[in-house]
């Protein structure tokens, strides 16, 4: 049977369609995988049991021959999305031992489809993050290790995600991306990580940090496992009213293969200073690679590119600032007593959320108090405006983007932590994509000196999914990536 | 723009989280330098254009005024930290 | 700004008249079966927590979708106080922190709300009609409830109300005295009541008020406001407006100066007093709910609401004026509440409409306001009643004996519930009007008491005692004003003596 968690989910589901294994042998041999990971820190909840049950009956159905799209495949869920009768965190202190009485739509779509649940995955405290290092459970190390063994990080906030995809913890990950916490940590971990275009994916019952610009997506290990997920993630939801009524497509029968003709615009503005040569050589390879997959290469400008992150750094927090109010130790999560209410609501919230989210939510408070609303809140969104106008004006000359995820690749755990906005600038080439709604997925393209993985970005027109996903296949397949980290963990 | 203590602990009290005289000045200095850098977007020139409040170009879309939720109160109470009997318990307001 | 009440209604202070200014922010409760947000129930008096969704809880995750019901209701009345609806509007977050609160912000309309400014009129006394401006309506979610009551050491909270829908009306501060605050209340309430958008029900709390006071001296700026949060009967705010109103001047007479503040009004002692809160003035944050997106419908949806509306109060009381040919005063209690306008026309159908409504107004709601009935379970329906003022109007009875009759028909007895007619019937009630017969009762009391004859001839008034002997000997049935004339007749006195 040789090592079940080499297989890709694609062909895990094949194999398992096949019949060449049963789904519970899978199962058994990624909740394995899963107990020897520690070292990783990716998993914040093993629910290896749940997992056997539930391939339990994947088998049954596969014998049955009831079987759906995703019968029996393991994956992993990011502590964002809240899962019935199993504690999520949000990787927050704030929230305890919280156990919900509800399951996230999108994580539904999962366990609908057939699905098998490994686990709650490590994360950014409420996502805030772009290293997984504010986690209450503490930081993520990424299967790449540096060119002295240093540990790294798996980039954030979907850092436990991108981690356990990348050491085939599960076929698949669940994600999220508000500024680029699916891109970043897939680049950061030779995987691949997809945002949808807002509105494709329901955001209800996962935790929200900022909701005009969260979005649930996959990390899988290519891009037709991507397809496949994220497939099963999509649909229009009742209960969430930004969420879109469009039938969602087979994701998957997109990747033709084909793209000749298709424009890709090259935008000059994500040609920052300083960039590293290799980011940009590697940008210029993806540029050969599509050229030579016939597609036609386009200069396009986003002028105001470079005002993405401060406005980001403006609009989120602003949001988080107010959808984490509710933390306030009164109907679940953590309390701290107090001598009066004020005193408890001070004092838990205090002890309950780590520096990085305090930081933002007073960031966000500042911004929208009075006095300073005009100036930092609504200046931003105007600014959102004029970013997501560039998007529109480019996309009549071009029909995708190409440039670079991340400014650098995995950096030493604890290497940034000192300067906040040293962080953020990790996020510089893919909050565009959020403020603005497009859909935009990360694909590893190269290693750098060091030998670590190195991604290229997509970005789509809105729903333009299939078309994005089609060149991300060519491209792919064109970079050839096959690099993987030694399994250094289970040694430990 | 620098926020100062006193800012700080305005937004700190605004925003109900508790701050030790201890952490001021390191928050002073953090948000100021975040403040700092989001200051680049005074660059530009805004006048007229529309603040973009959400990537959704679609109108509410309104649902049906029928009862299909609520009536499970143990669910709602279950992760309380404080109950007493089906409602939550906080410390006394005194209004 | 209307500065004009038509009369004045300027209060002394020691060093002078002062004019009082009052503005009015009512919470009206949408009736909706579920709430704004969440598909929750919004019925009154359900065990704690009971009508509570994971959306109400504001649990991780939940989101806000909105009911169609009560954006109606709300463009229902706009409509009715005669409001610019606007049809894109925006729900903003107003922030702030209280175990009543679960999200930590209210959903609410700050800049854009669904509706503008309209107008109502309200009813003083004397007639006097004065309009008083309406300078917007907006949605929001209620809270829950908090008992601080229940426990020494813990407040005890109850979300069944946090989600329900509220229609925040805010009036122009154009009122100048408590019983102009009065009459805007309580024509509001009749305009939300027959709009079928809000029940009106003050001590259940679906209708509030928070009251703003200020005074000045006549001529002068606005004074500093106080508010005075959550008044729930028309009474009470009668009484803190008096209270606020006095507070102010005599602070302001001693030499002090009013603080803008929040009060809170005591129906123990009749004072308010300065809610305890923190020096930091609130600063909601408003901004744009991102959960949402901008409320947008179109004109026809607007239309056909508009088309459905019922007649208003004023247009009815104008109606009945011109139609029945009422008194103001008698149209204005009778149209005060939809039902007794509906019970009135029933019966006043093809007979004297003024004698109907002063059946309805006088013995109907006596008798309804005695037993504790709403006029909708009335014993006596409109046919019935009819049935009487017909009775009393061809002279079948007098009118006391009409006002027996009713009783009988009204309390409970043997004869609730049965048609005038019958009892008259039965009683053998029919008035005597035969001109013989009363004469001769007449003639036999004389007779009887010359002593009385002598004192009636001094002292007229005295004739009283001969009619009621008369009455008695006839059983009550002998018609009254033909009594009078021929005592009066009879003893040699003016009859208007």
């Amino acid at each position: 049977m040789g090592d079940l968690t080499e297989l890709n989910l694609a062909e895990a589901r094949d194999g398992l369609a096949k019949k060449e294994f049963s789904a519970s042998e899978l199962a058994q041999a990624h909740v394995d995988a899963v107990a020897a990971s520690a070292p990783l820190n990716a998993f914040v909840l093993e629910t290896a049991d749940k997992a056997l049950a539930m391939a339990a009956d994947s088998d049954a159905r596969l014998a049955a021959g009831t079987a759906r799209p995703l019968e029996g495949l393991p994956i992993g869920v990011k502590d964002l999305f809240c899962t019935k009768d199993i504690r999520t965190t949000a990787c927050s202190n704030i929230l305890d031992e919280f156990t919900p009485t509800y399951e996230s739509t999108v994580t539904q779509n999962l366990w609908n489809d057939g699905a098998v649940m490994l686990g709650k995955l490590n994360n950014d405290e409420f996502a805030m993050g772009s290293s997984n290092e504010t986690s209450r459970f503490g930081p993520v190390v990424n299967p790449w290790r540096g060119a002295d063994g240093q540990n790294l990080v798996p980039g954030g906030s979907s850092g436990g995600s991108s981690a356990a995809v990348a050491a085939h913890l599960g076929v698949a990950a669940t994600a999220t991306d508000t500024g680029g916490s699916i891109r970043q940590p897939a680049a950061f971990t030779g995987t691949v990580g997809m945002k949808p275009t807002y509105g494709r994916c329901s955001r209800w019952g996962i935790v929200a940090f900022a909701s005009s610009l969260d979005q649930a997506g996959p990390i899988c290990r290519n891009v037709r496992d991507t397809a496949i997920m994220l497939t099963s993630m999509s649909g229009f939801d009742a209960k969430d009213t930004t969420s879109i009524d469009r039938p969602v497509p087979d994701y998957e029968a997109a990747l033709t293969g084909d793209i000749r003709g298709l424009k890709v615009g090259i935008p000059k503005e994500y040609r920052v200073d300083n960039m590293p040569a290799e980011i940009d050589a590697l940008w210029q390879q993806g540029i050969d690679w599509l050229r030579a997959a016939g597609a036609e290469i386009v200069d396009i400008s986003l002028p105001h590119t470079k005002y993405a992150l401060p406005a980001y750094y403006i609009i989120a927090p602003a949001e988080a600032s107010s959808n984490l109010a509710r933390y306030d130790g009164v109907r679940y999560g953590a309390r701290k007593a107090g001598v009066d209410l004020e005193d408890m609501y001070a004092g838990t919230r205090a002890a309950g959320f780590g520096e990085e989210v305090t930081r933002r939510v007073m960031i966000g408070t500042y911004a929208l108090s009075a006095g300073y609303y005009d100036a930092y809140y609504i200046k931003a969104l105007q600014v959102r405006r004029l970013i997501a106008e560039d998007f529109a004006a480019a996309y009549e000359k071009c029909d995708v983007l190409l440039t670079p995820t991340t400014p650098s690749a995995a950096f030493p755990i604890g290497g940034k932590v000192d300067d906040p906005l040293d962080m953020y600038l990790n996020d510089v080439f893919t909050v565009t994509v959020n403020l603005a709604g497009l859909p935009g997925i990360s694909v590893p393209a190269g290693l750098d000196k060091d030998g670590l993985p190195l991604g290229l970005q997509l970005i789509g027109q809105a729903f333009g999914e299939e078309q994005l996903l089609r060149v991300a296949r060519v491209m792919e397949a064109a970079a050839g990536f096959a690099a993987r980290p030694q399994a250094w963990w289970k040694d430990q | 723009m620098s926020v100062d203590e006193t800012m700080v602990r305005r937004i700190a009290t605004l925003a109900r989280i508790g701050v030790g005289d201890e952490q001021l000045p390191g928050l002073v200095k953090e948000l100021s330098s975040i403040l700092d850098f989001v200051e680049q977007l005074n660059e530009l020139d805004t006048q007229g254009v529309k603040p973009l409040t959400s990537a959704v170009e679609a109108t509410m879309r309104m649902r049906e005024d029928v009862v299909t939720d609520g009536g499970y109160p143990d669910a709602i109470l279950a992760n309380a930290p404080e109950r007493d009997d089906d409602y939550f318990a906080v410390p006394k307001v005194v209004e | 700004m209307s500065e004009t009440g038509g009369t004045n209604n300027l209060i002394g202070g020691a060093t002078g008249d002062w004019e009082i200014v009052l503005g009015l922010e009512v919470h009206a409760q949408v009736m909706s079966n579920a709430k704004l947000f969440s598909g929750a129930a919004t019925e009154f008096g359900a065990e704690p927590n009971a009508q509570v969704s994971l959306i109400d809880a504001a649990m991780p995750g939940m989101l806000p979708v909105i009911n169609m019901k009560c954006v109606e209701q709300a463009v229902r009345t706009g409509l009715g106080l005669k409001a610019q609806i606007n049809l894109t509007s925006v729900f903003d977050r107003k922030n702030y922190f209280y175990p009543d609160l679960p999200q930590g912000y209210q959903i609410s309309q700050f800049k854009q709300p669904i509706v503008g400014e309209g107008e109502i009129e309200i009813d003083l006394d004397d007639g006097v009609v004065k309009k008083v401006g309406i300078e917007r309506l907006h949605l929001e979610q209620d809270a829950g409830k908090s008992l601080h009551d229940q426990h020494p050491e813990q407040s005890f909270v109850d979300l069944n109300r946090s989600g329900v829908a509220l229609m925040e009306i805010v009036s122009r501060p154009d009122m100048r005295s408590a019983a102009e605050a009065q009459a805007y209340v309580k024509k509001l309430r009749a305009i939300l009541r027959y709009l079928g958008t809000c029940d009106g029900n003050m001590e259940q709390g679906s209708l509030r008020a928070d009251v703003n006071v200020s005074v000045r001296r006549p001529g002068d700026a606005l004074g500093t406001r106080c508010e005075i949060k959550n008044v729930n009967s028309i009474r009470f705010i009668g009484q803190a407006i008096e209270y606020e109103a006095r507070r102010q001047i005599d602070l302001i007479e001693d030499g002090g100066e009013v603080k803008q503040e929040t009060r809170l009004f005591d129906p123990k002692n009749g004072k308010t007093r300065a809610m305890r809160s923190k020096e930091e003035a609130h600063d909601y944050r408003y901004f744009p709910d991102p959960d949402l997106l901008p409320l947008t419908f179109s004109q026809s949806f607007v239309d056909d609401i508009a088309a459905g509306l019922p007649e208003l109060p004023d247009d009815k009381k104008a109606r009945f004026i011109s139609d029945y040919g009422l008194s103001a005063y008698d149209a204005g209690i009778l149209v005060a509440e939809a039902e007794n306008a509906a019970y009135f026309e029933a019966a006043a159908q093809g007979r004297d409409a003024k004698a109907v409504a002063n059946m309805v107004v006088g013995s109907l709601f006596a008798g309804l306001n005695k037993a504790g009935l709403a006029i909708a379970d009335s014993p006596v329906s409109p046919s019935q009643l009819g049935g009487l003022v017909d009775l009393l109007a061809d002279d079948t009875i007098s009118s006391r004996i009409a006002k027996y009759v009713f009783e009988l028909m009204f309390d409970d007895g043997p004869y609730q519930g049965r048609d005038a007619a019958d009892i008259v019937e039965e009683k053998g009630l029919k008035q005597v009007t035969d001109t013989g017969a009363i004469e001769a009762a007449v003639d036999e009391v004389i007779a009887a008491n010359p002593d009385k004859v002598e004192q009636a001839k001094a002292k007229p008034k005295m004739a009283g005692w001969f009619v009621g002997q008369v009455m008695q000997a006839t059983g009550g049935k002998a018609n009254p004003q033909a009594v009078n004339k021929l005592v009066a007749a009879k003893l040699g006195l003016d009859e208007d003596a």
